[in-house]
């Protein structure tokens, strides 16, 4: 008796689902994933980062008050500029930045920059200052903040050669950021192609690619990039050293996600839908396009997404040993090359700033990866 | 395994050797030349007889391998005027202790805090130590380096460079020198370390909060076995054991992180000179290396492979029903 009871009941509250339930039941898969991630709030936070990060890179030229290349005479290694909003009656005022002056410290004997403030130069948005190409679109001059007058503002401060630090920041997020991405979308198709094959046709074939990645996983990555490096020749133009440094860094890259490809189609060659699909008399590549490769996507998006921050950061260390991008260009790596030395470090610590971009850029992609890796199977638990 | 592994290991270190335009004798008389010593045309030609240079490229490597194996002579590097070997042997055993006691600090470290915050999930210690993990995974070695470096030297004023003291940099061997040693080495093992420290409590805790949920675990607790004890037969054991297999992947990446630190730091292990020798194109240098690091890599995995195997029966039983 006690059993027909209990059934009963759960009848009775199966047939009066609420309204939020019933969403949950007819959601899409894609609908459950974003419900899913929507809840991780470090991975939503770590999008946003993102989000801010990759506008900088792309709008850098009209972001920053000068060019990457701009050198300010007399201002080598300034200190990063103080933006004011009260003068010196403490009365409000529009944001100001003082002028600075070169002054010898008496007791150390080196020149420090100290603020003029008999001289204020308010700061104005969408100010013309130098012409710059956009996009190599068109040429326009129209900066997004600078100030009016002869002083520079330098928010990040500047390095020996007088140039501004900010600026450089954006220049550089250009190519640190985009190389992840061109490195991994390179990886993903050799991934993807080799893994495909090596699941697909088994055997040998199989045997000898999965034996060529155990070898690519076991040997260390570093001194592999660096030895390889060496043969760029040095004089090489910037876009040809951005390919060959991403083709290099992916060539230990495609391992994991030939793996996540290969593993996946073996499992999912076994389940029932496929066997049902064959039975239907699909073709394989039916099958493998319109029932295995979407049943794990979302598993590819989150090896992707975890798979970028280490070409950001192998980038950032042949570069900053040298060895990637050669000064005209800036990245981040090539920023850091300036912090190599811990004496001119310890006296401009700014020059470190470059290095809390990579450390932000790597954390919200592990964020963002984590928090897609939740959710990208949604009807789990 | 091993040996096959071993054998592209050199074959992709000889190809490195190879790839810069032009081989050990052109940089050899450019050199030469800079210095102002002219080399005769037919001078040259006999060096090169004389190194096999003239020869095809696999006899040029079964020589060069053949002279690894007999006599344990990687070739000369013209930077340093040296035999390979004699540059590196010094600093291949700094490299191997440095990776070794990184090994066994990032076990010391991750293994009591992957069980407790597993035991502990979602306590404000697992979140902190979830979050701690994070930044250690995000945070490449160097500059984390960097930064602890310009932190101590601006706050306490001393510059954590080197592994010894100025008066023990070229001294030999002695206690007093490996006491000095140990002064200095703990920085470089627990920033080459961290990074790997962060994802091994990820795994752990992972691993073990899986075998928590176990039914024999519930049945021990049920049984009424004291927690101490039960965790630690039973859980622990098995979830140490993906552990083990994951030497094989944190080594290569414990050579890297040490390679990278070790310049930073100014450290007199094979990493600065592999960026000397890869800056000035030294190749015989970078490749030899590559060799030495890949083949230790090498090693190291099929160590915790035999370990794994050691550990867990039902691997070589596997292993032999195939």
């Amino acid at each position: 008796m006690k059993n027909s009871v209990n059934y009963e009941y759960e009848e009775e509250k199966g047939l009066k689902i609420s309204k939020e339930e019933e969403k949950f039941y007819l959601a899409s898969q894609w609908q459950l994933t974003w419900w899913k991630f929507r809840r991780h709030k470090l991975a939503i936070g770590g999008s946003i980062v993102l989000i801010i990060l990759y506008l900088l890179a792309i709008l850098c030229e009209f972001l920053s008050p000068y060019t990457p290349t701009t050198r300010f005479s007399g201002y080598s290694n300034a200190l990063p500029t103080n933006i004011h909003s009260f003068d010196e009656n403490k009365k409000l005022h529009r944001p100001f930045v003082y002028g600075l002056k070169r002054e010898l410290d008496m007791k150390t004997f080196q020149y420090v920059f100290v603020e003029d403030e008999t001289k204020k130069y308010p700061i104005y948005f969408f100010v013309r200052g130098e012409p710059y190409k956009f996009w190599g679109l068109f040429t326009t001059n129209i900066h997004l903040f600078s100030v009016k007058g002869d002083v520079p503002i330098f928010l990040f401060g500047a390095d020996d050669l007088g140039r501004d630090l900010f600026t450089r920041c954006l220049y550089g997020a250009r190519i640190s950021l985009s190389i992840g991405l061109v490195g991994v979308s390179l990886s993903f198709t050799l991934g993807i192609i080799i893994g495909g094959i090596s699941g697909y046709l088994g055997g040998t074939v199989d045997n000898f690619i999965q034996r060529t990645i155990d070898f690519l996983i076991s040997i260390p990555t570093l001194p592999l990039w660096m030895s390889l490096s060496a043969a760029l020749p040095r004089n090489w133009p910037v876009v040809k050293t951005y390919f060959a440094i991403t083709i290099l860094l992916s060539i230990i890259g495609w391992c994991g996600l030939a793996r996540v490809v290969r593993g996946k189609l073996l499992s999912l060659r076994e389940e029932d839908f496929t066997m049902a699909a064959r039975l239907a008399g699909a073709s394989e590549w039916r099958i493998i396009t319109r029932h295995l490769l979407p049943s794990f996507t979302s598993h590819l998006i989150v090896s992707i997404t975890l798979s970028i921050p280490s070409m950001i950061l192998g980038e950032t260390a042949l570069s900053f040993l040298g060895l990637g991008m050669q000064p005209p260009a800036v990245s981040w790596g090539v920023l850091l090359q300036d912090a190599q030395k811990i004496a001119s470090v310890a006296l401009y610590p700014w020059r470190l700033i470059p290095a809390l971009f990579v450390v932000v850029t790597v954390l919200a992609f592990n964020f963002l990866g984590d928090g897609l890796r939740d959710a990208a199977d949604p009807y789990a638990r | 395994m091993l040996i096959p592994l071993l054998l592209v290991v050199s074959v992709v270190s000889f190809i490195i050797i190879q790839l810069p335009p032009g081989d050990f004798m052109t940089t050899y008389i450019a050199n030469l030349k800079m210095s102002g010593v002219e080399v005769a045309k037919d001078e040259a030609a006999r060096l090169r007889i004389l190194y096999g240079l003239d020869k095809p490229l696999y006899v040029q490597y079964l020589m060069w391998i053949r002279n690894i194996i007999l006599y344990g002579d990687f070739g000369r590097s013209f930077q340093w005027n040296q035999p390979v070997k004699e540059i590196l042997a010094d600093r291949v055993t700094l490299t191997v202790i440095i990776s070794l006691l990184s090994t066994i600090f990032v076990w010391i470290v991750a293994i009591p805090i992957g069980i407790y915050s597993a035991l502990r999930q979602y306590s404000v210690f697992d979140y902190t130590f979830t979050f701690l993990g994070f930044i250690g995974l995000s945070m490449p070695s160097f500059l984390l380096a960097l930064i602890l470096m310009w932190f101590l030297y601006s706050q306490f004023g001393f510059s954590m460079t080197g592994l010894f003291s100025p008066e023990f940099v070229t001294a030999p061997w002695s206690i007093a020198r490996v006491l000095d040693m140990s002064k200095h080495i703990w920085l470089p093992i627990i920033i080459i370390g961290l990074s790997g420290t962060a994802g091994l409590i990820r795994t752990m805790r992972g691993n073990l909060l899986d075998e928590l949920r176990k039914q024999y675990v519930i049945a021990a607790y049920a049984k009424g076995l004291p927690e101490r004890r039960l965790i630690f037969k039973y859980p622990v054991r098995i979830a140490v054991n993906p552990l083990i297999s994951t030497i094989g992947w944190m080594l290569p990446g414990i050579f890297s992180g040490e390679a990278l630190v070790a310049i930073v730091l100014n450290i007199q292990t094979i990493g600065p000179v592999l960026l000397r020798a890869v800056m000035a194109q030294d190749m015989y240098l970078a490749g030899s290396i590559t060799l030495i690091l890949s083949t230790l890599a090498v090693i190291g995995t099929l160590i915790s492979d035999i370990l794994l195997a050691w550990l867990d029966p039902r691997i070589r039983y596997g292993g032999v029903t195939e």
